[in-house]
């Protein structure tokens, strides 16, 4: 890939550090959301890792993880779909685990390691989901993309780590990768242009290549 | 969404007290349900309490022989667990079968049992609804009522509890293990959790103000062969037409509960006194009391049809 990325890049994080409401780690703040009060504030700072990047935001408390990401830091690579954790277009790997960060609040994750589309690759430097995508044609608008590849990677380590699936015949038997499997366990991303055998592929690749 | 303070709890006892004492307080576990509805201005605290720093998220065996299962367990690690999937197999698989991934990742054990009805009327604040505003009427009982509850229901309303988990849990006898505000603890066994609708259906289940899910305890395991099944409009990702939680016992006796047709999980020993003369004999006494609607009818064939495979797959 050649990479017209590397002005967009320079721009957002330009965007980033001239946001009014983005510190960098370490300068004084209001304290977290333990010594408010009731009664008191409906916005708390929060501190979270966003892409390796360490970073504070004061946040209306109302602030979803994804308008947090798209709206503050300007992450506009995780999508908005249906804002209600019926697409997967918002997911999101927070602690290594794929969630919809539509359906969880930025300052409930103080302290937290946040993965999006942005940092797990970057044009010229793809993380080979990615690059697989593009291979295999595993997208046509791309609107749902950035939700199927973080979560197709979340979605391997779980079969590495074990975790049983609704396809999984025994569940005492250790987790195969299978094109059922892959499925099931990515059905909770959906693709309105259908590119689903697509993806399956792309995702087999990747399989394939770690077993 | 409308504006509301935010604190993280960092105790139980806190936690109970903060929410009695607070106007408009609510918990938020994994957020899954509560967001969802207070994007909609259907759920509307003014104070949220957020428990996931509480720690009661390990699974730990009792003295009895069964399992302790911390309220803020995820669904996720609740199905993996070994234990779980070798000796409680039926929970497993009714975790698995609901949501996606990405839900599970974050569902809590005592958020999954308290996810509020899937009604689409309930969602569409245009429309009355008894349970969302009390005394506004039903819209569903008139309307769109394919997805509700056939056995349960009250004049005032006939959603379903939509879960799969509840449906396990209910199968195995599972019991609730709270704390009050005033700090006092008590066990409530799944059978009286929830709550029929009556002429109340804003009131789903026991829990006082500020009462606090702490752990779901399993009895010790209790063999037998477990099954899950659910019927639904799309093979994954979607909420139960009718479900299915069974533990067949080799002599043919056994445990039923039904999920997706009732507000609550739906059990009846009368009716598993009927199962080891099949199927039809158990499904009739379990839906004795129902009362469908012209669209939902299909649900009582439905039940009797997944008993019959349930029982099949248990002797094969
Ligand atoms: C698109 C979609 C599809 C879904 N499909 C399914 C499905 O097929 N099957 C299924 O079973 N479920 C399904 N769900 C529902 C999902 O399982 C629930 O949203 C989830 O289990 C709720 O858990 P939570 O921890 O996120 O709860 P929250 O949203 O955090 O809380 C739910 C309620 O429980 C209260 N609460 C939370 N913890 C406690 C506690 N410890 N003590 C007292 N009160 C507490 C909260 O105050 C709130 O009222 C689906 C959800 C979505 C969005
Ligand atoms: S069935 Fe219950 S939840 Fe649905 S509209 Fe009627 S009162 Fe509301
Ligand atoms: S935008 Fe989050 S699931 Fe659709
Ligand atoms: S590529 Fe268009 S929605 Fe998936």
């Amino acid at each position: 890939m050649q990479s017209p990325g590397a002005l967009e890049i320079s721009r957002r994080d330009l965007l980033v550090a001239s946001a009014a409401t983005v510190t960098v780690a370490g300068a004084p703040s209001l304290a977290h959301s333990q010594t408010n009060t009731p009664e008191a504030s409906t916005g708390t700072n929060v501190s979270f890792t966003v892409n390796g990047e360490r970073l504070e935001l004061e946040l209306d408390n109302r602030t979803t993880l994804l308008d947090a990401l798209r709206e503050h830091l300007y992450l506009t690579g995780t999508k908005k779909g249906c804002d209600h954790g019926q697409c997967g277009a918002c997911t999101v790997l927070v602690d290594g685990r794929r969630i919809n960060a539509c359906l969880t609040l930025a300052v409930m994750h103080e302290g937290g390691s946040i993965t999006t589309i942005e940092g797990l690759g970057q044009p010229g430097n793809l993380h080979p989901m990615q690059a697989a995508f593009v291979e295999h044609d595993g997208f046509q608008c791309g609107y749902c993309t950035p939700g199927q590849i973080c979560s197709s990677v979340a979605m391997l380590e779980e079969i590495s780590a074990n975790i049983p699936s609704h396809v999984t015949d025994d569940l005492m038997a250790p987790a195969e990768i299978t094109a059922a499997e892959i499925r099931e366990r990515m059905s909770g991303n959906i693709c309105r242009c259908g590119a689903y055998s697509n993806i399956v592929e792309a995702i087999t690749e990747v399989a394939g290549r770690k077993t | 969404m409308r504006a509301f303070s935010y604190e993280c709890a960092s105790s139980i006892e806190t936690a109970a007290k903060a929410a009695a004492s607070t106007d408009g307080a609510k918990f938020i576990a994994g957020g899954t349900n509560l967001l969802d509805l207070m994007k909609l201005e259907i759920e509307t605290p003014t104070h949220l309490i957020d428990v996931n720093g509480l720690g009661l998220d390990r699974i730990e065996p009792t003295p009895e022989g069964g399992l302790r299962i911390g309220a803020l367990v995820r669904n996720t690690d609740l199905a993996a667990d070994e234990r779980i999937r070798r000796d409680y197999g039926l929970l497993s698989r009714a975790l698995l079968a609901g949501a996606s991934g990405q839900l599970r990742n974050r569902a809590t054990t005592a958020g999954n049992l308290l996810q509020r009805t899937r009604c689409p009327y309930f969602y569409d604040t245009n429309q009355p609804c008894n349970k969302r505003q009390p005394g506004s009427g039903c819209a569903a009982i008139a309307g769109f009522s394919r997805q509700l509850g056939v056995v349960g229901v009250s004049d005032a309303c006939i959603a379903t509890h939509p879960g799969d988990m509840a449906v396990a849990m209910r199968a195995l006898d599972a019991v609730i293990e709270t704390i009050r505000a005033d700090g006092t603890t008590r066990s409530i066994p799944i059978a009286d959790f929830h709550r029929l609708p009556g002429k109340t259906p804003d009131i789903e289940h026991v829990l006082e103000r500020g009462e606090l899910i702490t752990a779901v305890v399993l009895p010790k395991p209790m063999g037998g062969k477990h099954i899950y099944r659910k019927v639904r409009d799309r093979a994954s990702y979607a909420f139960a037409l009718v479900s299915v939680g069974a533990i067949v016992q080799p002599d043919g006796t056994g445990r039923i509960a039904v999920g997706g047709i009732a507000p609550k999980p739906w059990r009846d020993e009368a009716a598993e006194k009927e199962l080891p003369r099949g199927a039809k004999a158990a499904s009739t006494r379990l839906l004795a009391d129902a009362r469908p609607t012209e669209q939902n009818a299909f649900k009582i064939t439905l039940v009797e049809r997944m008993l019959s495979a349930v029982l099949a797959e248990a002797r094969g």
